[in-house]
């Protein structure tokens, strides 16, 4: 299913950013994707499960979370971090700036788990030889 | 135990100054007067620390002493062509300054963490300039504050209670009072509601409507006012008299239809991107009609699609709205010391961010020389990321090049960039371990604290900076002779 993605700061990302990124806290804080009721019925998920996001560049799993903030539906907000980072394109059109608010991506719902940051970075980065 | 007063906050832009920590044993046990994140860093900073150095050898990330460190950092910066320097927005203003040296000495890029925050609001303010004042001056006399694309609440927590509406100023009263209350009417209507959507079904459309609603309920003239437009309603929003639910990607079309209703032309369409025309005719008669106004703004305007151009036509509405009343506008600046950065940079080398010295002089180009483009379009060989995470910030194609090529992270903690580095070195917390002078987001300098001493071996990053530019400056020179 088509949804708007808003990013951007949340209160418990805040208190971790400085100096737990990589702890369970932090994960929990941006690995989430909160959405509208009305949008998890349609998607049939409930709070906790798992989704999809996908964009042109790649996929990453979260967990969805219900929002009573997000009133229209269509539009998912993802806390900034790594995990929604990485399906990000990289066009600045020549501002250095990506595009981090308002653009497409499709989500399903999932069996798949969430990675934690080693992982993440591990599967879709590699390690260094 | 010690009581140290008057310490600066170390998180974001506002840098409250107002801050006391609670030493004892060269232990922090408490902090008063801080918000959660402040408080959050000050009492959890030592509980993920890294103090040993790091050097990655045959795949592992093994320890090493801090001279090797700084050996291998000098090797990679000296034996690179075009390395990239990223970060100093969490550092003080000592330390860019070195890094600055250190960024010419290399002829790499050099570019701070505003290019993925504030980056395009200084590409409008060179266009357009921007007319600000100090945080001192909204707290005492701005009866209108607007939040646009910014969550204070989350981001700033005490901006709104130290600078603006919940402020007690000289010449304006906090609101204080009516926000309590409001806050009270708010949570006995929610209980109705979940009475009554106990009772039959279809409640909670009937609660959102009504909640659209009773947004304007505006107060007396001459008492503050706060505004708060966003895509959705943030807590922020819900300190606010007047909330504007903007569709995503909206804010240029409700920008520009406000200068054109605060010149007093018609509007021939019923809305702006999801808002109705009446509601921005009564907030551009509220913006013509108060005596101080402000807008300040967040990634809201900078992240969305228009970038520069949404900040240009905040910059404009402003400048318009000056022809009537005073009206100022500021960026809402994350990290604490990113003004900081973009001051030492500019009062260096005439450039705010993104400079590249491989040339031999500074050269700016946004776009071209900013850290996401040299790195997605793989032209750096090398990165020395100080202070900051890419690898959580930026997008895929940037940090894959990333870890292709030689990482150095300084860093006093282990960030998912750090797993990726091949040379790690631990430094003191900046405002907690170490002092330093940062900028506050009015461009005002406060004095950073050291309250607590590093944990040993660990130096500040000025002088981490220092010993590798040293180092460089003597592998080039050996270079240059044989």
């Amino acid at each position: 299913m088509e949804f708007t993605l808003i990013t951007g700061r949340t209160i418990e990302q805040g208190c971790t950013k400085e100096h737990a990124k990589l702890s369970e806290e932090y994960m929990m804080s941006v690995a989430v994707c909160e959405m509208n009721y009305e949008d998890m019925m349609r998607l049939n998920v409930r709070d906790g499960d798992n989704v999809k996001i996908k964009t042109e560049v790649g996929s990453v799993v979260v967990k969805v979370r219900r929002s009573r903030r997000i009133r229209r539906p269509g539009i998912i907000f993802i806390p900034f971090g790594p995990w929604i980072n990485l399906i990000l394109p990289s066009e600045t059109e020549g501002t250095g700036m990506p595009p981090l608010k308002g653009f497409r991506v499709w989500v399903e719902p999932t069996e798949e788990p969430v990675s934690n940051i080693r992982e993440l970075l591990l599967r879709n980065y590699g390690v260094k030889g | 135990m010690r009581v140290i007063e008057g310490v600066v906050c170390p998180f974001c832009g506002c840098c409250c100054d107002d801050l006391e920590v609670i030493v004892e044993d060269n232990r922090i046990v408490d902090v008063r007067n801080a918000c959660a994140l402040g408080a959050s860093k000050f009492m959890g900073y030592s509980k993920n620390r890294n103090t040993k150095p790091l050097v990655r050898r045959n795949g592992e990330l093994v320890e090493a002493s801090l001279e090797d460190a700084i050996e291998r950092c000098a090797e990679i910066l000296a034996n690179a062509s075009y390395p990239l320097l990223y970060g100093w927005s969490n550092t003080s203003c000592e330390a860019i300054r070195v890094g600055l040296e250190l960024a010419e000495e290399v002829g790499g890029v050099i570019d701070n963490t505003t290019t993925v925050c504030h980056g395009p609001s200084i590409l409008a303010i060179q266009e357009v300039g921007i007319p600000g004042c100090t945080l001192g001056q909204i707290r005492h006399r701005a009866d209108l504050i607007i939040y646009w694309g910014s969550n204070p609440w989350s981001a700033h927590p005490r901006h709104i209670e130290r600078y603006t509406a919940l402020s007690e100023g000289r010449f304006q009263r906090a609101a204080w009072k009516r926000y309590l209350s409001r806050l009270i009417l708010e949570s006995a209507r929610k209980k109705r509601y979940r009475a009554a959507s106990l009772v039959f079904k279809g409640g909670a459309a009937a609660l959102q409507a009504a909640e659209e609603e009773e947004r304007w309920m505006l107060p007396p003239p001459g008492e503050r006012k706060l505004v708060v437009v966003d895509v959705q309603k943030t807590r922020s929003a819900d300190l606010a008299d007047i909330f504007i639910r903007v569709e995503p990607g909206g804010d240029y079309e409700v920008l520009q239809a406000l200068r054109a209703l605060i010149r007093d032309e018609e509007l021939d369409v019923d809305e702006a991107a999801g808002v109705p025309v009446e509601k921005l005719e009564e907030l551009s008669d509220l913006m013509v009609n108060a005596r101080f106004g402000v807008l300040f703004f967040g990634l809201g305007l900078t992240m969305s699609v228009g970038r520069s151009r949404n900040i240009e036509a905040a910059i404009k509405l402003t400048r318009d709205l000056n022809r009537y009343t005073k009206f100022l506008i500021m960026p809402m600046r994350g990290h604490f010391n990113v003004t900081g950065a973009n001051i030492v940079f500019t009062w260096q080398t005439g450039y705010p961010y993104a400079v590249d010295f491989s040339q031999g002089y500074p050269r700016y180009n946004p776009g071209e020389t900013s850290a996401v483009d040299v790195l997605a379009r793989g032209d750096a060989d090398a990165t020395l990321v100080i202070a900051s995470d890419p690898a959580s910030s930026f997008p895929r194609k940037a940090v894959e090049n990333l870890t292709k090529n030689p990482l150095i992270v300084i860093d006093p903690v282990l960030t998912p960039t750090a797993l990726m580095a091949d040379v790690i070195i631990p430094t003191a917390f900046v405002g907690i371990e170490a002092e330093g002078t940062t900028y506050r987001m009015d461009h005002v300098p406060l004095p950073l604290k050291k309250v607590v001493e590093p944990p040993a071996g660990c130096l500040s990053d000025e002088e981490v900076l220092r010993m590798i530019l040293g180092r460089v400056r003597k592998i080039r020179r050996s270079d240059a002779s044989a």
